[in-house]
């Protein structure tokens, strides 16, 4: 494939998935409330778009899938078909099917995937038109329902010119063997056409579950005269009616006048629809606005340069230019940091339907609360919150929430409500994840986390609740006991911890056994550029994230003690064990200096304390992070590098794995 | 006929050679920023305008001996695999097209690691050590 059309290829990945989505996000609507046209609509038009650029490109799965799924929304859109939950779920499994087209695409494999099925249950709703819809509609309304593979059976016989009967049978009162006429009545019936369904069922009529009726539902070409006659021929047998349901209702004027001024109202919706998409927006590589940000990188290096000229030479002349300059690029630099944010509302959107999915599986009724979708986060964020949420997602449906039954047991709303928020809070972006299920209990934590060997008797004893609920986080430890399908699969809340941990932000949960769970998420809005003190190791510059410090001390030789070979520190009474930086670096090792002072920074990791030992403390700065590249990734203790005002580069510490 | 056109540099008393498609600049060397527990070869990084470049020592990778930067010292950085990296050599000589009939591959286990070199190309009777990049740096594993 030449570039132009990998660009083109790209460009269509990208949008399936945004149609896709678009339907996903429909759907889930208009379940909530099938009469909802506009959202009809939506569907439609996605559904069309997806189409034409499926054929375009020449992928002719999704091109026939989506053809088929339009003409069943057309019909659903005409009122000739009606929405129902079965149709909800074939569109979500045609939704499911195209998705997983789209990602063999993308991922350069080619092989076909089967949609014949699909296909057919699609050809086989839309084929439902409204004349043959009302027959099973009456049925409904005598309490009988028919499943998938009758409905079929029926609407095939009718397309052959069957006739649809309900004969109701009585069997005299007197008769000894009810059964066996019984039994003569479905022979006879068989020899004339098919039998669909009786009421009560085959197997309870031959069990004599019934009383002196029985009904049965048939399709057959002879008439209904010919039918009665038939079964009157059996002895105790009497045919109390035969009702062939009513074919091709007309609708009435009024309904037709309703239909008018739907559709009206559809070219009104739509002519809306197209005044809403004139705000353009342009789809631009992300790779391209890192570059941009580099650039912009290099400008505010170069402009601290010529500050610094400006400076030294006393070039007054300069002065008005290179304010101009430094007021531009800051300026450049918020804009381009701007450009970068994207609504957290993309890793939101797939969990709708995601929940849905779970709840019904899982036999819970849940309602789900998604709010402030238009939060901003820088992409790098975004791209990583994903899987985090997912699971902490699944374990609220799986763990926290309880059963209707189970809830309403509990004198509780029959629904549970599970609430994904987020906001922003001054530098950072809040997110929680709230259930308001059975909660954690404190009493199970400790005992498991004593059980598991994750903290001694002592250890808890000087916890309070809260701390204990944070047990919750370390490795190893799961409350439930079955391994589910869906979370804890041994791995736990600590995977979803060291996610958030190594996306500087942290994890936090309260409980209330009984009334719910709240998981909070507090995250930097943004991990290019962050807040740093710089520090001096012997003549090294390295950067060390301020979200990780707790303080910074200043120690002298005589305050250094050692503890089985450790050096620790007293820092307000408790003990603090220090690290000299130029061991962790591996620098030549120096020997303490009586007359020097050190300064400590006390770092954390989880838990634990830390006092870092360095030379000097050069300040605090905001530095923009960038990656030291393929050949050095995963060197233990280093985060990434920083280029600084003097055009050197400093590396970045990174507390989580330094030591 | 065939060739190739080399950027032709000296380290220690030899003459190597790379290929011109892999070189992106030459330049002067700059404060390098040392990693602590990267493979030993690798200087350091640089700032090259924004971007911070890996820096290869190929006098260590080679297993020769350190000597002091000298004025004519550069820093050749290539791309490879997408990826900048900048190597260290004594002084860059000139840029060379040699007919591709003119390249052998010898058996080289005296003088140096035979893993990095690709082949020996001949030109006006000089002898060029074409480099093996990706072996130097450790991308074929």
């Amino acid at each position: 494939m030449n570039m132009n059309m990998n660009e083109y290829l790209n460009l269509f990945l990208e949008e399936s998935r945004e149609h896709l989505q678009n339907i996903n996000e429909g759907l889930l609507k208009l379940e909530q409330n099938p009469q909802d046209e506009e959202t009809l609509n939506e569907i439609f038009r996605s559904a069309h778009t997806l189409k034409g650029m499926a054929a375009t490109m020449g992928y002719e799965n999704i091109a026939e899938l989506t053809h088929k799924m339009e003409n069943l929304l057309s019909k659903l859109r005409e009122f000739e078909v009606e929405f129902t939950s079965e149709i909800g779920d074939l569109f979500f499994k045609c939704v499911d099917s195209l998705d997983l087209m789209v990602e063999k695409i993308a991922s350069g494999n080619n092989e076909d995937h089967d949609i014949s099925d699909l296909v057919e249950l699609l050809i086989y709703y839309e084929q439902q038109d409204s004349s043959q819809r009302n027959i099973l509609e009456q049925d409904l309304e005598e309490n009988i329902d028919f499943n998938e593979f009758e409905e079929k059976l029926i609407t095939q016989g009718l397309n052959n010119n069957f006739n649809f009967y309900k004969i109701t049978v009585e069997i005299a009162e007197d008769c000894v063997m009810k059964g066996v006429r019984a039994f003569m009545v479905f022979r006879s019936l068989e020899e004339i056409g098919e039998i669909i369904k009786s009421i009560p069922s085959t197997q309870e009529i031959e069990d004599e579950i019934f009383d002196n009726e029985f009904s049965v539902f048939i399709l057959s070409k002879n008439s209904s005269q010919e039918v009665k006659e038939l079964l009157g021929n059996i002895t105790d047998v009497t045919v109390k009616e035969i009702i062939s349901p009513s074919l091709g209702d007309i609708p009435e004027t009024n309904q037709l006048e309703q239909l008018a001024t739907k559709t009206d109202n559809n070219t009104k919706n739509k002519k809306d629809n197209l005044n809403h998409k004139l705000s353009q927006t342009v789809r631009v590589d992300i790779g391209k606005l890192d570059n941009l940000m580099n650039l912009v990188g290099e400008l505010v290096i170069n402009k601290t340069r010529l500050e610094q000229i400006y400076k030294t030479n006393d070039l007054s002349a300069l002065n008005e230019t290179v304010e101009q300059i430094d007021r531009i690029t800051s300026e450049l630099q918020n804009v381009v940091m701007n450009v970068r944010m994207v609504p957290i509302d993309q890793v939101f959107n797939r969990f709708p339907r995601m929940v849905r999915d779970l709840a019904k599986e899982l036999g819970k009724d849940v309602n789900f609360i998604l709010e402030g979708k238009e939060t901003e986060l820088d992409r790098t964020v975004i791209d990583e919150i994903g899987d985090p949420l997912v699971h902490l997602i699944r374990n609220s449906l799986d763990h926290g929430v309880e059963t209707s039954t189970e809830r309403q047991r509990k004198g509780k709303d029959p629904t549970a409500t599970l609430k994904l928020i987020a906001r922003q809070e001054g530098n950072s972006v809040v997110i929680v994840v709230e259930d308001d299920g059975k909660g954690i209990s404190i009493e199970k934590v400790k005992n498991k986390a004593l059980e598991k060997g994750l903290c001694t008797e002592a250890e808890i004893e000087q916890m309070d609740p809260e701390g204990i609920l944070n047990l919750i986080f370390r490795a190893g430890f799961s409350t439930t006991e079955e391994i589910s399908d869906l979370s804890g699969r041994g791995v736990g809340l600590d995977v979803v911890k060291t996610k958030i941990n190594s996306l500087s932000g942290s994890v936090m949960v309260e409980s209330q056994e009984g009334e719910g769970t709240r998981f909070t998420i507090k995250l930097p809005l943004t991990l290019a550029i962050i807040q740093a003190l710089l520090v001096k190791v012997q003549q090294e510059v390295y950067a060390i994230p301020l979200a990780n410090i707790d303080e910074t001390t200043i120690i002298g030789e005589s305050n250094i003690k050692n503890i089985q070979d450790q050096e620790v520190m007293m820092l307000r009474g408790k003990i603090l064990p220090l690290l000299k930086l130029e061991k962790a670096l591996e620098l030549p090792l120096s020997s303490w200096d009586m007359e020097k002072e050190y300064f400590v920074v006390v770092v954390r990791k989880g838990n634990q304390q830390v006092g870092l030992v360095v030379n000097e403390l050069i300040g605090q700065q905001e530095i923009v992070i960038t990656s030291l590249g393929k050949l050095l990734s995963g060197i233990s203790g280093i985060a990434g590098a920083a280029i600084l005002g003097d055009g050197k580069v400093a590396l970045i510490l990174d507390i989580g794995t330094l030591f | 006929m065939k060739e190739i056109q080399v950027v032709a540099f000296n380290l220690a008393k030899e003459e190597y050679a790379i290929d011109i498609l892999a070189v992106q600049e030459i330049i002067r060397p700059t404060a390098i920023t040392r990693v602590p527990k990267a493979p030993s070869y690798i200087e350091g990084v640089i700032n090259l305008r924004g971007n911070v470049v890996p820096v290869v020592n190929l006098r260590h990778r080679f297993g020769l001996k350190e000597e002091e930067q000298t004025e004519t010292s550069r820093v050749i950085i290539l791309i490879i695999n997408d990826m900048k990296i900048g190597i260290t050599v004594d002084n860059v000589t000139e840029v060379i097209r040699i007919k591709e009939e003119d390249i052998e591959v010898p058996d080289l286990s005296d003088s140096l690691d035979q893993r990095f070199v690709q082949g020996v190309g001949k030109y006006n009777g000089r002898l060029l050590l074409l480099l093996d990049l990706e072996e130097i740096l450790e991308l074929t594993t």
